[in-house]
C-alpha cells in the first residue's frame, strides 16, 4: 500500500538521490590512486566526506569521479602514500 | 556487536554522495561515520544548519534514510515525538519503535537548542543526541556560538571571542543522562563503538563530536583529519565517556603537543597567535590545562 | 440517530478532553496555561487512568509542544495539542511548519489576550496572529459546538485531500470554563466516524526526507499547494460533516438567526450566543445574526449568499489589527464583499478585548447605535469599539 499522496508535498521520497546530481566540477585537483602501492584498506574511504570512494567488485578501491570534490583529504591521510593530487586542467 | 575493522562499516552507508558540503567538510565526515555505525532502524532528526541545508536540496536528499528537519531550536522536541509516538503506536499495531538520532551542530545545541534538549533528557527519552561541533554558527556565515573557543575570530567576535566553551558535556551529565561521550572522526573505530554503545543504552544519550570545517576554520580542506587529530593531541578536544556517572578518558595524552601546533594550521587563530595578544593565548592554554586537570580529578574520582 | 448520544455536564475544556479521548488519539503533547490548562490536565488523566491508549509528553515549553506534535504527527500518529495566548505566540514560527509539512494535528485554542500588560481573560488576539499560518481554524460557540468540532477536526486534518492541522477555538473563560450539557456520541460511533487513513510518515523500510529545503525554484509553488489544500479543506467541510453521526452537532461554515434581518450581525464564538439572545428577546427583526464557524480557510462564496438580501453588515472583532485598514473578520468581510462586487455600509465593532465581556446591555446599545452610523455613513466603514471605557466608544 503505498502512502504516497497524490500532492504536491515537500517530501523526497527517493532516498538518497543526490547521487543522481554530479558534483565533479567543484574539484581543481584530483586524487589518482597509485594501484601498486594501494593495500584496499579503507582508510581513504572512511575520511572521505563525500562519500566518493568505493570498493569495486574485484575488491579495489576506487575513485567515483562523479562525486569527488577534490578535498584531498584521502591523499593527506593514506597511510601507503598511494594517492597523488593532480591538477584536473593538465 | 563491536566494530573492529573498516569492512564492518563498509556498505552501510547512510549518506548519498552529491551533497553540497564544502570541500573537507568534518562535519558530514563524522555524520557518515555515525550512520555507518547506527544500528537499524532509526530514523534520524536535524535541525537547522549546514548539514540539513547541505543534504536536502530539494527535489534531492543526500539521506538514504528517514530524516525529518524541522527547525533550529526544537530537534530534540521533535524526536522526544517520534519517539513516543512511535511507543504507542508499537502497543496499538499500528507501527513499530524507531531508535531516533538526533544529529545537530553546535548552534542548535549549545545555544538555541539547549531547552529543548534539557526537557528531552529530563523527560528520559530514548533517544541518541550526536552533536557535530564546528564551534561556530556555519550555516548563516560563521557567527560565534557558545561552543567558540577562545581567541578564535567569527564574523560576530572580529577580536577573538573572549568567553570560554561552554561545557555541554557535563551540562548533559548533570541532567542523569546514563551515557556521554566525546569523538572525533579521526577516531573512526572509537567513534563507531560509542554510536553503537549509546544505542544500546536505554534513555538519553549524547554524543559530541569534534568537526573542522575548512571553510569557518581557514585551512585548507585536506588537512580536516589532521585537525581533528591535533584537536584531541593537544588536550582541546578530549576523548571521553561518561557513563552512569563514571568517567573513563578513552584517549590519555600523557605528553601533549604544544598548542601552537593546532592553532597555527587554522586562520581562526590568527589574531590569537599575535604577539600582543600573548594574553588571550595564555587564557586559551589555561582552559585546556584546567579542563584537562578537571577530567583527571573527575576519572579519578569516578572511575567505571 | 441522536439517540447514539447521552447528555453530560461539561465545560468547553472537559468537551475538548472527552472529544479527544474518543477520538482514540495516539499523541498528546501540551503545556499548561490559562485557561487552557484543564485539557491538559483532563487528558493526562485519561491517559494515566488507561481511558486513552497515548502517551502525553509534557514537555517544557509550548514551542516543543507543537515540534513534538509535529515528529509525532509524522510517524502517523493521531496528535492533539492545546494552548492559549502566549503559549500560541510561543508556538507561532512551529505553526507555519506545522502546515508546511502537512500534519493533521488538532489543536484546542482557549483564546486568550496577549501580553502587555499581561492578561489572562479572553480574546481572539492569539490566535488571529496565526491567521495566515495556514491551519484551518474554526471558531466554536459553546461546549457541544466544541465537542463536535473536535470530532469533525481530526476526520477533517486527516482527509487524504487535505492533511493539515486544524485549531478549534473556544473563547476563554465564556465556552472554556462555562458548564453545559453536551450531547456525546458512544465510543464506538465515534472510532467509526475517524477511520486511520495511511499518508506519508517516518520508517525505515521507506525512508524518505521531511522537511527538506526548498530554493526559489520551488518555494512558491509549494505555498500556492498549500493554500489550494486549505480551500479543498473548506469544499470538504460539507462532506465530513454530513458524515457525522450527531445530525445536530455538524460543522457548518456559517450559520444564520433571524435570515429576514436588513442588518446582518456577524460575529465568532461565544458572543454570538449573546447576539443570537438579543435578537431572539428583544425582537429586533431588523438584525439577522451570521455566526462564523469556519474562519480559515474563509468561506466567502457562502457568507456572499447570507448577505444578499442585506443592506448593512456589523461586523464584530473580538481582536484589533494595529495599524491595518480593518481588524481581522472585518477586513475578510469587506475583502469578500469587494470580491463579490457588492457594495454595503461596513461597521466595524471591535469588543472584548482581554476579558471585558459584552453585556446583553452592551450589545443592544451597539445595535441600536448601528443603524445610525451605517445610515449617516452611507457606504463608507465606520468604527466602534463596545465597550471601551465602559460604553460604546
Ligand atoms: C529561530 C532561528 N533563528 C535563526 C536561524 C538562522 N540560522 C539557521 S542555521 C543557523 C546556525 C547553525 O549553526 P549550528 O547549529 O552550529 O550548525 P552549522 O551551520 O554550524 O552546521 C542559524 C543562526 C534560524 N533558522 N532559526
Ligand atoms: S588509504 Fe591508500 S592504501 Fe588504503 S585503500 Fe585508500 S588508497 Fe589504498
Ligand atoms: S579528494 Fe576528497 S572528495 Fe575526492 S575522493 Fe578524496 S576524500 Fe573524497
Ligand atoms: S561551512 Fe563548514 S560545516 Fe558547513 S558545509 Fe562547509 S565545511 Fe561543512
Ligand atoms: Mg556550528
Amino acid at each position: 500500500m503505498s502512502r504516497r499522496p497524490e500532492l504536491l508535498i515537500p517530501i523526497v521520497f527517493e532516498a538518497g538521490n543526490t547521487s543522481l546530481r554530479k558534483v565533479a566540477n567543484w574539484r581543481s585537483n584530483r586524487p589518482v590512486i597509485e594501484r601498486r602501492l594501494c593495500t584496499n584498506c579503507l582508510i581513504c574511504w572512511i575520511y572521505c566526506p563525500e562519500p566518493a570512494i568505493y570498493m569495486d567488485n574485484a575488491g579495489n578501491v576506487q575513485i567515483d569521479y562523479d562525486h569527488c570534490k577534490g578535498c584531498g583529504i584521502c591523499a593527506e591521510e593514506c597511510p601507503r602514500k598511494a594517492i597523488k593530487m593532480v591538477m584536473e586542467n593538465v | 556487536m563491536q566494530v573492529s575493522k573498516l569492512l564492518d562499516l563498509y556498505g552501510r552507508e547512510g549518506l548519498s554522495p552529491g551533497h553540497s558540503a564544502c570541500q573537507g567538510c568534518g562535519a558530514t565526515i563524522a555524520v557518515r561515520q555515525v550512520l555507518l555505525a547506527a544500528e537499524p532502524p532509526y530514523i534520524v532528526v536535524s535541525p537547522t544548519g549546514c548539514l540539513e541545508v547541505i543534504s536536502t536540496p530539494y527535489p534531492y536528499t543526500a539521506w538514504r534514510v528517514p530524516w525529518v528537519h524541522v527547525a533550529f531550536e526544537n530537534a530534540a522536541a521533535v524526536a522526544s515525538g517520534i519517539e513516543a509516538a512511535l511507543r504507542v503506536l508499537e502497543r496499538k499495531g499500528l507501527g513499530r519503535r524507531h531508535k531516533i538520532i538526533v544529529i545537530g551542530g553546535d548552534g542548535g545545541t549549545f545555544d538555541i537548542g539547549l531547552q529543548a534538549i534539557s526537557g528531552a533528557f529530563e523527560r528520559g527519552h530514548d533517544l541518541l543526541y550526536v552533536c557535530y561541533d564546528n564551534e561556530a554558527y556555519m550555516n548563516t556565515g560563521i557567527q560565534r556560538s557558545a561552543a567558540t573557543p577562545i581567541g578564535s575570530v567569527t564574523t560576530t567576535t572580529p577580536a577573538g571571542k573572549r568567553e570560554r566553551k561552554k561545557d555541554i558535556v557535563s551540562i548533559l551529565v548533570s541532567h542523569g543522562s546514563p551515557y556521554v561521550a566525546t569523538a572525533s572522526p579521526h577516531l573512526w573505530k572509537d567513534l563507531a563503538n560509542k554510536v553503537r554503545k549509546a544505542q544500546s543504552i536505554e534513555g538519553p544519550t549524547f554524543l559530541h563530536i569534534v568537526a573542522p570545517c575548512p571553510r569557518g576554520w581557514y585551512y585548507d580542506s585536506s588537512l580536516t583529519i589532521k585537525i581533528a587529530k591535533l584537536a584531541v593531541e593537544t588536550r582541546v578536544f578530549p576523548i571521553y565517556e561518561v557513563e552512569n556517572g563514571k568517567y573513563r578518558i578513552n584517549y590519555l595524552i600523557s605528553r601533549p603537543r604544544p598548542v601552537e601546533e593546532y592553532l597555527r594550521l587554522q586562520s581562526r587563530f590568527a589574531y590569537l597567535l599575535r604577539p600582543e595578544n600573548a594574553a588571550l593565548l595564555e587564557e586559551f592554554k589555561r582552559w585546556v590545562e584546567e579542563r584537562w586537570n578537571q577530567l583527571l580529578k573527575l576519572a579519578a574520582a569516578f572511575p567505571p | 440517530m441522536y439517540s447514539l448520544t447521552s447528555s453530560r455536564l461539561m465545560t468547553g475544556n472537559e468537551a475538548v478532553a472527552y472529544a479527544v479521548k474518543q477520538a482514540d488519539v495516539d499523541f498528546i503533547s501540551a503545556y499548561p496555561i490559562t485557561p487552557q490548562t484543564i485539557i491538559v490536565e483532563r487528558l493526562s488523566e485519561y491517559v494515566s487512568s488507561g481511558e486513552v491508549d497515548a502517551e502525553f509528553v509534557p514537555v517544557e515549553s509550548e514551542h516543543s509542544a507543537l515540534s513534538a506534535c509535529i515528529g509525532a504527527s509524522l510517524t502517523g500518529a493521531r496528535v492533539f495539542t492545546s494552548t492559549s495566548s502566549q503559549g500560541l505566540a510561543l508556538m507561532h514560527e512551529v505553526m507555519y511548519i506545522a502546515s508546511g509539512l502537512r500534519c493533521p494535528i488538532v489543536m484546542a485554542v482557549a483564546n486568550r489576550a496577549l501580553s502587555a500588560p499581561l492578561n489572562i481573560h479572553g480574546d481572539h488576539s492569539d490566535i488571529m496572529g496565526s491567521r495566515d499560518s495556514g491551519w484551518v481554524l474554526i471558531f466554536a460557540e459553546n461546549p457541544q459546538e466544541v465537542y463536535d468540532y473536535i470530532i469533525q477536526a481530526f476526520r477533517l486534518a486527516e482527509h487524504p485531500e487535505v492533511l493539515l492541522p486544524v485549531a478549534v477555538n473556544l473563547d476563554g473563560f465564556t465556552v472554556s470554563h462555562s458548564s453545559e450539557p453536551v450531547a456525546v456520541l458512544e465510543d464506538a460511533v465515534v472510532r467509526s466516524y475517524l477511520p486511520r487513513n495511511p499518508r506519508p510518515r517516518l520508517e525505515y523500510e521507506e525512508p524518505s526526507s521531511f522537511g527538506v529545503f526548498a530554493l526559489p525554484s520551488h518555494y512558491f509553488e509549494f505555498k500556492v499547494e498549500q493554500e489550494r489544500v486549505l480551500r479543498r479543506a473548506g469544499e470538504l467541510v460539507e462532506e465530513i460533516s454530513r458524515a457525522y453521526p450527531n445530525s445536530h452537532g455538524r460543522l457548518v461554515k456559517l450559520s444564520k438567526f433571524n435570515e429576514d434581518g436588513r442588518i446582518a450581525v456577524i460575529c465568532m464564538g461565544g458572543t454570538t450566543g449573546t447576539v443570537r439572545h438579543a435578537l431572539k428577546h428583544h425582537g429586533l427583526e431588523d438584525f439577522s445574526l451570521i455566526s462564523l464557524k469556519l474562519f480559515s480557510p474563509f468561506p466567502g462564496k457562502e457568507l456572499l449568499e447570507a448577505l444578499s438580501e442585506a443592506e448593512g453588515v456589523v461586523v464584530m472583532d473580538r481582536a484589533t489589527s494595529p495599524g491595518a485598514a480593518l481588524p481581522p473578520l472585518a477586513s475578510n468581510v469587506a475583502a469578500t464583499l469587494y470580491e463579490g462586487g457588492v457594495s454595503l455600509p461596513l461597521l466595524s465593532v471591535v469588543y472584548g478585548l482581554g476579558g471585558r465581556e459584552p453585556t446583553l446591555k452592551m450589545v443592544l446599545e451597539m445595535l441600536d447605535k448601528a443603524e445610525e452610523r451605517l445610515r449617516a455613513r452611507g457606504r463608507a466603514v465606520s468604527r466602534m469599539y463596545l465597550g471601551y471605557g465602559g460604553g460604546v466608544a
